[in-house]
């Protein structure tokens, strides 16, 4: 019992509902081509199969952006194993951020992306962010950062996502 | 009704906007925590978590035996960035341009 009301707390979840295949957003998710046009702009690197790395490199503009501010940003900015790959409906896998040293030493949390079709050529896309042990990387992610300079984590990165799959351009472009 | 009728309709009452806060504040609750804060009946309870699962603002998982109530932000992000950022961004280069206009009349 005491676990599971820890669970609740450090769960984070987040939906949207996208005028996209499957496929398409589960490209947009797992391919670097997809995943510097929107959100934060990072290169995936994903093997896909259970055990396999994952590793999310910054952009150039991510890297002069840094230089600017004076942070050095690390050559990996995310990385984690992938635990389950089912394309293109689910994809779990552990994810640990290396942009901050507090937030590196959280250590890996677990990420779940789940793709269902729905009614009209409309997809849901849920994100399963388990944070347990993680109350940095929680905050940022939930966009608590945002005024730091962290973003405005997931809900922006789908908010972005949607835009991008739907009408061809990101928010920022 | 629109993704976004839904979401301000949702929003447009305050026990509503009272759950919300309480997802906030801690989040993955279940349906008897939430109604132990409000002074209704269960049924009305449900009734409102019913409008705000509607709008995509509260999603639900289960867990063993138990229903748990999610907030989800990204309906709220997509009016924020659809509503509010495009006016914030008016009203910053409006004071931009008067704070250039100010400086260029102190040089002429």
């Amino acid at each position: 019992m005491r676990t599971a009301t820890r669970t609740n707390v450090t769960t984070q979840v987040y939906r949207v509902y996208i005028k996209a295949t499957p496929q398409a957003i589960w490209d947009a998710i797992t391919k670097p081509e997809w995943t510097k046009r929107y959100g934060y702009s990072s290169l995936v690197e994903y093997d896909l199969r259970p055990g396999g790395a994952y590793r999310s490199l910054p952009s150039e503009a991510m890297k002069a952006g840094g230089a600017e501010l004076g942070l050095p940003v690390p050559d990996v900015i995310v990385d984690g194993e992938v635990i389950e790959a089912d394309a293109p409906r689910k994809l779990v896998q552990t994810w640990r951020m290396l942009m901050d040293p507090d937030m590196a030493a959280e250590g890996f949390t677990r990420l779940t992306y789940e793709i269902e079709e729905g009614q009209g050529g409309v997809t849901k896309l849920t994100v399963i962010h388990d944070l347990e042990g993680a109350p940095k990387l929680a905050a940022a992610v939930a966009g608590e950062m945002e005024g730091e300079g962290a973003g405005g984590g997931w809900s922006e990165v789908l908010s972005d996502l949607k835009t991008l799959l739907e009408t061809g351009t990101s928010l920022r472009s | 009704m629109t993704d976004d009728d839904r979401v301000f309709k949702a929003l447009a009452d305050p026990t509503r906007r009272f759950l919300l806060d309480r997802l906030f504040v801690r989040d993955g609750r279940t349906l008897t925590e939430l109604e132990s804060e409000l002074e209704m009946t269960r049924f009305g309870a449900m009734k409102h978590l019913r409008v705000l699962e509607d709008a995509g603002l509260v999603v639900t998982r289960r867990s063993g035996r138990e229903k748990l109530h999610f907030l989800n932000p990204v309906p709220i992000r997509q009016i924020h960035d659809r509503w509010i950022a495009k006016y914030r961004e008016r009203q910053v280069s409006a004071l931009a341009e008067l704070k250039t206009e100010l400086e260029e009349e102190e040089t002429a």
